[in-house]
């Protein structure tokens, strides 16, 4: 006997994903689900972020990473708060994980949680998190050619951040023909040309992130 | 890798879709994967026979139906099929496509006794 069933297969990831961003909305937390494959600068992306901001907000970072503890102490040493999740090899995040680390924050202390994934181009995208924005950083020395390459974490980012800019005059890298192909797969996406090394970027990265925290204030003001 | 995961996922659906209609053995599970979702079959199967090995659904056919990825022009709204993704219209030769399908990942139906 056949049943038919039609399914999403991530329906259990989905409801939980559902659930923390029924948390962070009721708590006013502003959550961003960064990813990246890894040494493209994600860490020093959020340092950086966390210098221009943490004056404007209360921030706090979890951390997904297959071992180590490397980057929570970093995000630590700068005084914010920060969980490391070691998935123990799974290459991705997944909305479990992050419920669980919430039991080890302080969630009235913090108004912008800005979530590391673990170093991947595929599988992290299709596990929503509860996040408001996905925001992917692709490093000049990786190539144009990513996007094609890795389509759909491409076209389902918010922002794409451009990082290590100050490396493109060592490198082939067209910023030109890779902006006509990810809007090709995505009209909404926000790109920034960014430097963690020399700081270019990061403040308009920063302020367009403030407008986006403000909205969705806004939104949280009008929906009681 | 992310297989391990969406294992997990489709083996908790059957099984629990099996339950509710009182089923004493799941015989084949239909499943849809889009194209773009970059899901090994392979490793899919073989992730369903560890993991359904002490449940009512070990042993059962692991059938996956590939939905090709289909893409709608952004200018002239047209749509069409692509092997992979290809951002350039192959009717007004325009640069912008909405993927219309191929993301999918969806278990379809399940068969018992």
């Amino acid at each position: 006997m056949e049943i038919k069933v039609m399914k999403d297969i991530l329906v259990n990831n989905n409801l939980v994903a559902e659930e923390n961003a029924k948390t962070f909305k009721d708590k006013g937390i502003f959550v961003l689900n960064l990813m990246a494959s890894p040494g493209a600068g994600k860490t020093s992306f959020i340092l950086k972020t966390i210098e221009e901001l943490s004056n404007s907000f209360k921030i706090a970072v979890i951390e997904g990473d297959i071992a180590s503890k490397i980057d929570a102490e970093k995000i630590k040493e700068r005084g914010i708060p920060a969980i490391q999740i070691n998935t123990g090899g799974a290459c991705h995040l997944d909305a479990s994980m992050i419920k669980n680390a919430l039991d080890f924050l302080d969630l009235s202390q913090i108004e912008l949680l800005i979530i590391e994934n673990v170093g991947n181009l595929v599988c992290p995208v299709e596990f929503k998190l509860g996040e408001n924005l996905k925001v992917v950083v692709l490093s000049i020395p990786e190539g144009d050619d990513k996007p094609l390459k890795y389509p759909l974490i491409f076209s389902e980012a918010n922002a794409l951040i451009l990082n290590k800019t100050d490396l493109l005059s060592y490198s082939d890298f067209d910023i030109d023909k890779l902006k006509e192909v990810v809007r090709g797969m995505n009209r909404e996406v926000k790109i920034f040309e960014a430097s963690c090394k020399d700081g270019k970027g990061i403040k308009d990265w920063s302020d367009w992130l403030k407008g986006q925290i403000y909205a969705f204030r806004l939104e949280g003001l009008k929906s009681g | 890798m992310h297989e391990l995961s969406i294992t997990e996922g489709i083996l908790s659906i059957v099984l629990a879709q099996a339950e509710t209609n009182n089923a004493k053995k799941v015989t084949r599970v239909n499943l849809k994967i889009g194209k773009m979702a970059t899901v090994v079959s392979d490793c899919v199967r073989f992730y369903f026979e560890l993991m359904s090995k002490d449940t009512i659904a070990k042993g059962a056919e692991v059938k996956i139906e590939e939905v090709p990825i289909k893409g709608k022009c952004f200018l002239c709204k047209g749509e069409f099929e692509m092997d992979e993704l290809c951002l350039v219209c192959p009717k007004c030769q325009a640069i912008g496509v909405e993927v219309v399908s191929g993301k999918e990942l969806f278990v379809e139906s399940i068969e018992i006794e």
